[in-house]
């Protein structure tokens, strides 16, 4: 071969095309994505004890970002102040700012049913409604909206399609959701979430009761529904957070400790408490 | 660094330290041994340097096999991980030194028997001197973590690099003088090329131990000295 033929080779093969190429499916953290949620100077307290210092936290659009932490140190909390699912409960309070495009959802004008529409959550144990698969997606979706009967079958087919669970249930869409397996519920209840078209969807340890072949299935659709979602999921699985997330925030006694992508948290973490706990020194 | 809460993982990570050292201190000893029997002809120190070989490869094979069942068994993550993959690394930079020394012994072996020019023989114990000093203190680098000793390591090769040129012309020079020597003189140059080689081995250490040490590759240019791939020696009138 001519050396001229060498050089006109087309760029499709040249390396630096190869790595410039789009990466589907690898948790490259895309740092410029604008940011849908900030946490700004954000306390809560149960009662009187304070379970959030001032946390400071940005998570970026349609990426996943991944709270981890030990047990008790307020992930689980950080995340129910996104959709205010802690007002159930009097005695809990979150003060600072919580800004969804462009507005606190902690002020007290926030519309909650409309910010549970756009925040969707996903809790540990599969929560299907006593009703049948249709209805559990119907159900969620009538509480928002007024569709007509196709229109109503296009949305369930579609959420069930994007909560890869369609070829499972097309045939049985009137029986019972709680028929299905632990894995088939926790992906009707994604989803249920799905149907309402949120902006945000927020994962409470949505695998740690499945087995490892459903949990698969749970990690596959996550990274999936990133291309559309906004995603924040706290698990205690650390290669879950790493497998899934492009961002990872490490928590300890209510404070984010670390915060950055997931690559370099996992690889070649800043702080000493960070690199204790992902390496199974924290005691 | 604390414990880890599961203490049989922090045996298994000091087992690979052990195993990491116990592999250099064989390749250093066969290194130096290898040169030793070069310079003095002694072909039962050679044969004793060809025979160590198949110790330090079975370490080899078991610093493998034990970072991959850590791999699989433990899922290490952060500077564990670094540690893991740096030990699979060096495992095999080092046992390529092994295989560099176990061939300059071999080719001891080959020219026993022939003319030799000690004058020449000086010159590649000046290389060896240079490259001995570099992995005693690279394996003392990763030994204590020392990121700074590596580095210096990894700067130092050029000065091998550069001999290793100067004594490639040297031995062309001497070819060309009496072709008597050519047998000599290409196995020569063969083990000075294989130190040559063993000095890159360790700037490969020196490398994994900066990553496992910062995090982070090491960035720029290695200094380098060897030019030998473009020297030609003219021929006179």
């Amino acid at each position: 071969m001519n050396p001229a033929a060498l050089q006109e080779r087309p760029p499709s093969m040249s390396p630096t095309a190869l790595t410039s190429a789009p990466i589907v499916g690898t948790s490259v953290a895309d740092t410029a994505a604008p940011v849908r949620i900030a946490c700004r100077n954000l306390d809560f307290f149960y009662g009187g004890a304070q379970a959030l210092k001032s946390i400071d936290l940005d998570v970026h659009d349609r990426q996943v970002t991944a709270l981890i932490g030990p047990s008790g140190c307020g992930k689980s909390t950080l995340l129910r102040t996104f959709n205010r699912i802690y007002s159930l409960y009097p005695e809990q309070r979150a003060e600072g700012e919580v800004i969804l495009d462009g507005r606190n959802v902690l002020a007290a004008s926030t519309d909650l049913n409309e910010l549970r529409a756009r925040v969707g959550m996903v809790f540990q144990k599969p929560t299907p409604f006593p009703m049948s698969i249709y209805d559990n997606i119907a159900f969620g979706v009538r509480l928002y909206e007024r569709l007509g009967r196709a229109a109503m079958d296009e949305r369930v087919e579609a959420a069930l399609r994007k909560a890869a669970l369609w070829d499972e249930v097309k045939d049985k869409l009137r029986q019972s959701g709680m028929g299905l397996s632990g894995g088939q519920q926790q992906r009707l209840c994604i989803a249920r979430t799905v149907a309402q078209r949120p902006e945000v969807i927020l994962f409470d340890e949505p695998t740690s009761a499945l087995d490892p072949i459903s949990t698969g299935r749970i990690e596959e659709l996550i990274d999936s529904l990133r291309a559309e979602f906004t995603i924040v999921i706290v698990t205690h699985n650390m290669q879950q957070a790493a497998r899934i997330s492009q961002f990872t925030a490490f928590m300890y006694l209510g404070e984010i400790v670390e915060f950055g992508p997931t690559n370099r948290i996992f690889m070649n973490p800043a702080k000493k408490q960070t690199q204790d706990y992902i390496t199974g020194r924290f005691g | 660094m604390p414990d880890h809460i599961v203490s049989a993982y922090d045996a298994e990570l000091q087992d690979l330290r052990r195993l990491i050292t116990e592999m250099g201190g064989i390749a250093e000893k066969m290194v130096v041994e290898a040169i030793t029997a070069l310079i003095r002809r002694d072909t039962a120190l050679a044969q004793a340097v060809i025979a160590a070989d198949g110790r330090l490869d079975g370490l080899q094979r078991q610093v493998e096999e034990q970072a991959i069942l850590m791999i699989a068994r433990r899922q290490p993550l952060a500077v564990d991980l670094r540690e893991t993959i740096s030990a699979i690394r060096v495992s095999g930079d080092v046992e390529r030194i092994g295989d560099l020394a176990k061939n300059i012994a071999k080719r001891v072996l080959a020219i026993a028997s022939q003319f030799q020019p000690q004058k020449i023989v000086i010159g590649v114990q000046h290389m060896s001197d240079l490259v001995m000093g570099q992995l005693k203190d690279v394996l003392d680098a990763y030994t204590g973590r020392d990121v700074e000793a590596a580095l210096d390591v990894w700067r130092r090769d050029g000065a091998i690099d550069a001999l290793y040129t100067s004594l490639f012309r040297e031995l062309l020079t001497y070819m060309m003088e009496d072709p008597r020597n050519i047998s000599f003189c290409t196995h020569l140059l063969f083990c000075a090329k294989n130190i040559e080689r063993i000095g890159d081995h360790t700037t490969n250490v020196a490398e994994t131990i900066h990553y496992l040490v910062t995090g982070e590759p090491v960035t720029g240019e290695r200094p380098k000295g060897d030019q030998s791939s473009y020297a030609t020696v003219e021929v006179g009138p």
